[in-house]
């Protein structure tokens, strides 16, 4: 057999030489300060809700009317559900019921976390779903995004305070509620993105290829909406976990009893004058989580948005 | 003659990680004034870089490294902000390439000259209101009174130009860059403003440093003319030892890829079959508003037109002459309005979409942008068997298929593998090709499809398509703007304006003896029509 002909690729070669090497759009998201500052804090944040019950924490649920209203630092007892008093320091200071905050605001974590994902996940999948359909079937556009305005026009806060008012009291309500508010916006961007992407040529050639419309909505449309997707997420992630400490905070959240950063401060608002700590330091945590969400949201943004990149 | 600009060993380097590490090296020429020197190059070749470097518009990752760039025997290499802002306009100026984004949307035109007047001349309100009018009958706008209070959207494209020229020159400056003037223009209005910029030129003594990457404007306008290489200055010299006597292979390459004006003579059987035909075919835009008054666009009306096997028909026109449209319509991207579209005999204008369906694999279309035409998302291998997999090839045959088609748009089969932003425009342009010969289609549409290449691409681009042609004996309709493209490449041509086909029959007669009114001014306005290149 004959090697290829030299002929044959020398047209390749020859603008090859033109070929701007572009990186992938992963390679720049990696070298982007704002996506490592964010995601390390984050990755920090992932492994102490992971591993809340070994970093010298009791469970969050206990008290002990012997340590109430301890100063951080502050040495005591606390009772073990079996009875059993034990020597405990409290790193962050004790609670009117005597509970120790540090625990209750690593634990409370956990609850951050899980409820900033699963809200942006959510209202991302919903949002998707209508926006697809609302950008693509053109007949369903008209009511789809009526409705939208119309759950726009109520404050988010008021929604979910409905919402959870209506049925009881759980993790997963408060995921629920405060993903609803969420999803018109997402339908938005989604709806947005499909318009303009549906005329683009590939899409044409796509129609043109005999390509059905389902595969062409969720193999040439839907994958191009990932990269301002994920920035929208991580921004409603950051609202979501904001979102469900006010809830907390207001008392219509998660019971009192499970540890959420909103209700160690609701519990630490009446002596704020006297124990400012009780709110410090859940605020402290809340205010970093939702800082390092958005840094990181900013960052994704500004790599992987076609219209930023053009600027660098 | 006096040296307005000078450029000595100008060196602007490239940040760190780029395909080169300067954008620009070792590049010396001068322009003396009432000269025009033509800065010419393909993308990427440096030119609008020069011109930014020569502006002080450089954006902060590339620096001037070295050499030296004297306006008017002042060193301005390295002139403070102040003072380069008080050089623009009033002693060398800028003239870009689209004239829409150039100027302020909500400014009217007569305050934009205006703007330019109060920074840099001691002038009262009345004079400069003379000052505008007088600039704006020089660039022979019609009623200047109206157009000074008009904002840019009201003009034409070749209006907002005009304007970008006056503000321009309003102060008379030594040195005028056009960059690419003309590129986002139809080919009658650019010969308008082609001979106004050699007109104001030669009446105010004004250098030019004219940029452009179009041989025929270069042809039309240039005294001079410098060659660019990666950013390297391969030729510089007068237009007549350029264009005809190219010293450098780069220059001769580049020349030699410039299509003919001149229709090739090939002999079109005129009883191969009939592939295409279309009918009286219409397409009308309505605007329905609730209120107000219905408003009707003909994109393209009464359009008959007749497509032979292994035949190329091309059609041509300007923006907005409805040449896209017909090419739509074929594909039934959009649905046409009136008369029918036989594809093999079968009327296919009104075919639902079940029943058009098992259609769509005998038309194929290649777009215009290379950048669009391909899902970013996805893998050329993904692209090309897309088309065979949704008609039930096995994905084994449709992989094989794929891979002698690579062969065939000659790249390596091995590409299949990578996404598309690891090629460049011609690469892209030849993945589309092959996407579209997967379907085995008995009509491949290309429409503007080597418009946005660089010449010399353009002309391998061509080539290929010619092969192809005639390998498969392939119908093709070819959509152009450039009358250089369709003498080359069409064996029918049929000419649109405003919708309607003017002048219909073979390539050697409608070029070589143009009937209707509106084919010979376009055929007048075709760049460097008349000057003979080198020959390749």
């Amino acid at each position: 057999m004959e090697t290829p002909d030299a002929r044959q690729y020398e047209a390749l070669s020859v603008e090859s030489a033109a070929v701007v090497r572009r990186e992938s759009a992963w390679q720049r998201v990696k070298r982007n300060w704002s996506v490592r500052i964010g995601g390390a804090v984050l990755v920090v944040l992932l492994l102490v809700a992971l591993i809340a019950p070994f970093l010298g924490t009791v469970d969050p649920t206990l008290f002990d009317a012997a340590s109430r209203d301890l100063l951080p630092g502050q040495a005591g007892e606390i009772t073990t559900l079996e009875g059993e008093t034990v020597k405990h320091s409290f790193l962050m200071g004790s609670d009117s019921f005597g509970r120790d905050i540090y625990s209750r605001v690593v634990y409370g974590t956990r609850v951050s976390l899980i409820v900033g994902v699963a809200t942006a996940l959510l209202a991302l999948a919903f949002g998707i779903v209508l926006g697809l359909s609302a950008g693509y079937l053109r007949w369903l556009d008209g009511i789809l995004m009526r409705v939208m305005d119309g759950i726009m026009a109520i404050p988010a806060i008021l929604i979910a305070i409905s919402l959870v008012a209506m049925w009881k009291g759980s993790l997963l309500t408060v995921v629920i509620a405060i993903a609803i508010p969420e999803i018109p916006r997402v339908t938005r961007l989604v709806r947005s993105l499909v318009l303009t992407i549906r005329e683009e040529p590939y899409v044409e050639a796509a129609l043109s290829l005999g390509t059905p419309t389902w595969k062409i909505m969720f193999s040439h449309i839907l994958p191009n909406t990932v990269a301002p997707l994920v920035v929208q997420g991580t921004y409603i992630c950051a609202a979501g976990i904001l979102t469900e400490a006010i809830l907390s905070f207001l008392g219509v959240g998660l019971p009192p009893d499970i540890p959420t950063w909103g209700n160690v401060m609701a519990e630490g608002r009446a002596q704020f004058n006297e124990y400012p700590h009780n709110i410090f330091f859940p605020g402290i945590f809340l205010a970093a989580t939702v800082l390092a969400v958005n840094i990181l949201g900013d960052g994704l943004r500004d790599t992987l948005d076609p219209k930023m990149a053009k600027r660098v | 003659m006096s040296a307005v600009l000078e450029v000595r060993d100008l060196a602007i380097a490239l940040p760190a990680g780029s395909d080169r590490s300067h954008a620009v090296s070792r590049v010396s020429f001068t322009v003396t004034s009432g000269e025009i020197v033509c800065l010419v190059g393909e993308s990427g070749s440096g030119k609008s870089v020069i011109a930014q470097g020569i502006m002080g518009l450089l954006p902060k990752g590339l620096p001037v490294t070295a050499g030296t760039i004297l306006l008017e025997g002042e060193n301005i290499t390295h002139a403070p902000p102040e003072r380069l802002r008080a050089l623009r306009a009033a002693r060398m100026s800028m003239v870009f390439q689209e004239p829409m984004t150039a100027l302020n949307p909500v400014m009217t035109c007569g305050e934009q000259i205006e703007e330019v007047l109060r920074e840099h001349a001691a002038l009262g309100p009345a004079e400069r209101r003379a000052k505008i009018l007088a600039i704006l009958r020089e660039v022979s706008l019609p009623d200047p009174e109206r157009i000074v209070a008009a904002y840019p959207h009201q003009l034409s494209g070749g209006q907002r130009q005009r304007i970008m020229i006056a503000m321009a020159l309003v102060l008379e400056p030594a040195l005028l860059i056009a960059d690419e003037p003309t590129t986002a223009l139809d080919v009658t209005t650019q010969a308008q403003i082609l001979r106004l910029i050699a007109d104001l030129q030669s009446r105010h003594g004004t250098g030019v440093l004219f940029i452009t990457h179009d041989f025929g404007v270069v042809a039309e306008i240039a005294h001079r003319v410098a060659v660019l290489r990666l950013g390297e200055l391969v030729e510089l010299g007068t237009k007549q030892d350029v264009l005809t006597r190219p010293q450098h292979a780069y220059t001769r390459m580049l020349i030699g890829s410039v299509p003919s004006l001149r229709p090739r003579t090939r002999q079109a059987d005129a009883n191969a079959p009939v592939v295409l035909s279309t009918h009286g075919l219409g397409k009308t835009y309505r605007d329905r508003s609730w209120f107000g008054k219905r408003r009707d666009v003909r994109a393209a009306d009464d359009v008959t037109l007749e497509i032979r096997r292994g035949q190329t028909l091309g059609i041509v026109g300007e923006s907005g002459s409805g040449k896209s449209t017909v090419a739509r319509c074929v594909v039934r991207l959009i649905d046409p309005t009136e008369g029918d579209i036989r594809l093999s005999g079968q009327d296919i204008a009104r075919l639902g979409a079940a029943a058009l369906r098992p259609l769509r694999r005998k038309v194929q279309i290649v777009f215009q942008d290379p950048y669009r035409s391909l899902n970013p998302r996805r893998t050329v291998e993904e692209a090309v068997i897309e088309g065979p997999l949704n008609y039930g090839v096995p994905r084994r045959e449709a992989l094989e298929r794929a891979r002698r088609l690579m062969e065939l748009v000659r790249m390596d089969p091995a590409v299949l593998a990578r996404y598309p932003h690891q090629f460049s425009g011609g690469q892209r342009q030849r993945i589309c090709i092959a996407r579209a010969l997967a379907m085995e289609p008995e009509l491949l549409i290309a429409d503007e499809a080597v418009s946005a290449l660089d010449v010399s691409v353009q002309a391998q681009v061509l080539e290929l398509l010619e092969e192809i042609r005639e390998r498969l004996s392939l119908a093709m309709l070819f959509i152009t703007h450039d009358l250089r493209v369709a003498a080359q490449i069409c064996d029918q041509v049929a000419v649109m304006s405003q919708g309607r086909v003017v002048e219909y029959g073979p390539a050697a007669s409608v070029f070589g003896a143009p009937r209707h009114e509106y084919t010979r001014a376009l055929f007048d306005a075709a760049p460097g029509r008349g000057f003979e290149f080198a020959a390749a």
